[in-house]
């Protein structure tokens, strides 16, 4: 077997391995046997249920959360990859449209003012609403070219931050907790409804970005070279922006804002695989599964209390970063 | 056989015209340089051939067939574009990089087929690069790179060639390699070669025909000895040049100002 389809066959298990050893790590420790247990008798009925309460655990608490820490891996890591593509840099993350902004004055409306309205729902809806406005800026006389989107990105982030600020100064300091809890980001509340949107949203904008994700080459090439060897680029950049803001804003409704995996991710894999967004794409989404479901387990283990995986991400990302640029600057970015 | 009829081009918000209806024909399995100052226009109408600017009047006719306002995708199955060479943002391997010539013919939901990879190497074999496949794009010699641009446009199967100085970036042998390069191709695969270039004397050495450009009109254009004069040159560049040589092979030189 080749070093490289040793390499994939790996980072594709990942995710499987690391979330199976999640399922027994925890507060209330499972035994192995225990998990084979509970998840047997739920396949076949007539084996005999274990306890009701490591049944609620395994089922109900830990594999809700395994999965929607998996989906919203896939989501960043997925995403990441597709824009340092679009915008042919490395450096890029699934937030630059302004995604994660948009998202994080979403929850603070809804926390701060409109409790009615769910979180999710209000964080998906702003997100949108700032890749639009982004995207809308960005385009003059109807073209929308690669660094104006990038500006108007920028723009669009300082605007809606500056409004977070104003919700979090007006608002009650109680409900100041709460948003600044959910920006952290973290798998805190995960239950099955919210797998089930992560998993439609999710797989409903990352599909076409899979499935295309060889033109992402093409792409990379930068318009001009695109279009000459027969690319609809403005189209298909439409796709893959579209489906990768979906992907991300879903995520960022899930779990508030984890930073650094869309952009660790696709650079840890990048450096060990190639640049080849053929094989790239689907090993960055399943890398990112297996590094989120690491970093949550580690988020919920660490101390007695549930630390924001966000901050585990962040304390991790940019020592990991400095390091990369330091040591393998040149293969990993290819000057 | 392509045909460029009354093309003319000028910038969106400015009425002055950079192509003032450029006319001429293009054969099949000759190389036509296209030669000129900066500033004549040379980019613009190698852009408006491409089909990456759009003109305003004229048309670009191939075997009978308007062909200016083909979508892209369709453009490149007829005609391919070599730009100079150039870093790619990402490290692709070699193989690569020439795949994605094979971009037009693959469904926007797939990936290369087996057909697109043997395409592929067939046309790295065909300019002498075979042996690089496996290397990144980024780490091959700029004559290298400049190759492999030129196997991706073979790998698109086109009829039409179009090359953007590609000896812009080259010493002297990685010149007259890429050039031997392309003119044999095109006598090969009898394919339509259309090229910028800066240099008068490479243009009279690996050219059939020659189009002088000057300030968006074509000066002069036929054979290269008929074309390449000092009469010409001095006209578009306004430098006073000379020749020497014999037996019909002539080298242009620029009379140098005197010393003082």
């Amino acid at each position: 077997m080749s070093k490289k389809a040793l390499k994939t066959i790996t980072i594709m298990a990942s995710p499987f391995l690391i979330g199976w050893v999640a399922l027994f790590i925890g507060t209330y420790s499972v035994s192995p046997l225990m998990v084979l247990k509970v998840i047997g008798s739920e396949i076949w009925p007539f084996l005999k249920s274990p306890d009701i309460e490591e049944k609620a655990i395994i089922l109900d608490i830990r594999l809700p959360r395994i999965i929607l820490a998996g989906l919203v891996g896939v989501a960043l890591s997925g995403s990441g990859v597709t824009l340092q593509g679009i915008f042919r840099n490395p450096l890029v993350d699934p937030f630059i449209l302004g995604i994660s902004a948009g998202a994080a004055l979403g929850c603070s409306l809804s926390v701060g003012f409109f409790p009615q309205l769910p979180i999710q729902m209000m964080a998906f809806l702003f997100a949108i609403i700032a890749v639009i406005l982004a995207y809308s800026i960005a385009k003059t006389q109807g073209e929308v070219s690669r660094l104006p989107l990038v500006l108007s990105g920028v723009i669009i982030s300082a605007f809606f931050t500056a409004m977070v600020s104003i919700v979090k100064f007006l608002v009650d300091p109680h409900k100041l907790q709460n948003i600044v809890y959910w920006l952290m980001g973290s798998f805190s509340l995960s239950d099955w409804r919210l797998v089930k949107i992560a998993g439609i949203g999710i797989t409903t904008g990352l599909l076409p970005v899979f499935l295309m994700r060889w033109r992402l080459n093409v792409l990379s090439m930068g318009e001009d070279e695109a279009s000459a060897l027969g690319v609809n680029t403005k189209r298909e950049r439409i796709i893959f922006i579209a489906g990768s803001s979906l992907a991300v804003s879903i995520a960022v409704s899930v779990s508030g804002i984890i930073g650094w995996v869309g952009l660790m991710v696709p650079h840890l894999v990048r450096m060990m695989t190639g640049p080849d967004h053929k094989s790239l794409i689907p090993l960055s989404m399943a890398g990112g599964a297996a590094f989120m479901i690491f970093a949550d387990t580690v988020a919920r283990n660490l101390t007695d209390f549930d630390i924001p995986v966000g901050i585990i991400t962040a304390v991790t990302g940019a020592p990991f970063f400095i390091y990369l640029m330091k040591k393998g600057g040149e293969e990993s970015w290819g000057r | 056989m392509m045909e460029i009829k009354g093309l003319e081009f000028h910038h969106p918000h400015s009425h002055d015209p950079v192509l003032k209806g450029i006319s001429f024909g293009v054969n099949s399995g000759e190389v036509t340089a296209i030669l000129g100052p900066n500033g004549s226009g040379k980019t613009t109408l190698f852009n408006c051939i491409a089909g990456l600017w759009r003109h305003q009047k004229g048309e670009i006719v191939f075997q009978d067939n308007n062909i200016s306002h083909l979508p892209h995708e369709k453009r490149a199955k007829i005609l391919a574009v070599v730009p100079q060479e150039h870093d790619p943002p990402f490290p692709y391997s070699v193989l690569d990089a020439v795949l994605m010539g094979r971009v037009s013919h693959v469904g926007i939901f797939a990936t290369p087929s087996k057909d697109d990879y043997l395409k592929a190497e067939e046309a790295m074999e065909a300019v002498g690069i075979a042996h690089l496949k496996e290397r990144a794009y980024t780490r091959i010699s700029g004559g290298e790179r400049q190759l492999a641009l030129i196997a991706r446009g073979l790998a698109q199967q086109p009829r039409v060639m179009l090359l953007d100085e590609p000896t812009a970036h080259l010493d002297f042998r990685n010149q007259i390699h890429v050039l031997s390069t392309i003119r044999e191709l095109t006598r090969k695969e009898n394919l339509t070669t259309l090229v910028t270039l800066h240099d008068p004397n490479l243009s009279a050495m690996f050219s059939n025909r020659v189009i002088l450009l000057g300030q968006g009109q074509i000066v002069d254009e036929g054979d290269p000895g008929a074309v390449i004069t000092p009469e010409n040159l001095c006209q578009v560049y306004d430098l006073e040049v000379e020749w020497i040589g014999d037996n019909g092979r002539r080298f242009i030189y620029p009379r140098l100002p005197a010393c003082h």
